[in-house]
């Protein structure tokens, strides 16, 4: 399964500056991975060493945040297309 | 910057009916760079001294920027009980080196206090804010 995954501003130091990347993986974990693979430094920025989702990362695959449906492990369709939104925080 | 009044009245109003919450939102710009929409957005945090922006709405703020030929420009808060200035919180967590941090200070209630930074790399940058009469932004969807 191929899927674009939109990689937010904040982390587009560890896709060489790209703003979109393409990956292979049938699980938003799967693809994550793969990105990683290519881009070494995303993954720990994107994922516990737990396998969690950072707290502070969201997810949105079509659509529709991944924590409300099954996390990581939500299976993905060819031509997805995947968005990183980090948190907006602050005090 | 140039902030049209509407803008300017939109951050305030949410400000002063979250209080003694903090506020939380975000701008959209037009490809010219001219604000023309602020997000009233929820605070997950629901606190007097932190914010985060209730992702859904983020994300659902964001496909609606885009989908008018905008883009997101900014963020804004409230602070309740302190000044219109980023704290160190809010430069710790500052991800969007192109984005607007607008405040909105709320020490005296009866005068909000509306400013503008640029927060990059751990430095804080002054924007000046010019209120500008503005027309109402028609939004076609």
């Amino acid at each position: 399964m191929s899927v674009e995954v939109m990689i937010p501003t904040v982390l587009r130091p560890k896709t060489g500056g790209q703003a979109v990347v393409c990956a292979e993986g049938t699980t938003v974990r799967e693809v994550l991975a793969a990105v990683e693979a290519v881009h070494p430094g995303f993954g720990p920025m994107v994922v516990e060493a737990s396998g969690a989702l950072k707290r502070f990362i969201n997810v949105f695959l079509d659509d529709e945040d991944v924590r409300y449906r099954q996390g990581l492990d939500t299976p993905v369709a060819d031509g997805a297309t995947l968005l990183i939104l980090p948190a907006v925080a602050g005090g | 910057m140039e902030v049209p009044a509407e803008i300017r009245r939109a951050m305030v109003a949410h400000a002063l009916f979250c209080y003694p919450e903090e506020a939380c939102g975000l701008l959209a710009a037009d490809e010219e760079g001219r604000l023309r929409m602020a997000y009233c957005l929820g605070n997950t945090d629901a606190s007097p001294v932190t914010y985060t922006l209730d992702p859904q709405e983020h994300f659902r703020a964001l496909r609606h920027a885009e989908a008018n030929g905008w883009h997101l420009a900014g963020v804004f808060h409230s602070h309740t009980r302190s000044p219109a200035r980023p704290s160190p919180t809010d430069v710790a967590r500052a991800l969007e080196p192109d984005w607007l941090y607008v405040l909105v200070g709320l020490e005296d209630r009866g005068d909000p206090e509306v400013r503008g930074f640029w927060i990059r790399e751990g430095t804080v940058e002054e924007e000046p804010l010019v209120g500008t009469a503005g027309e109402i932004v028609e939004v076609p969807q």
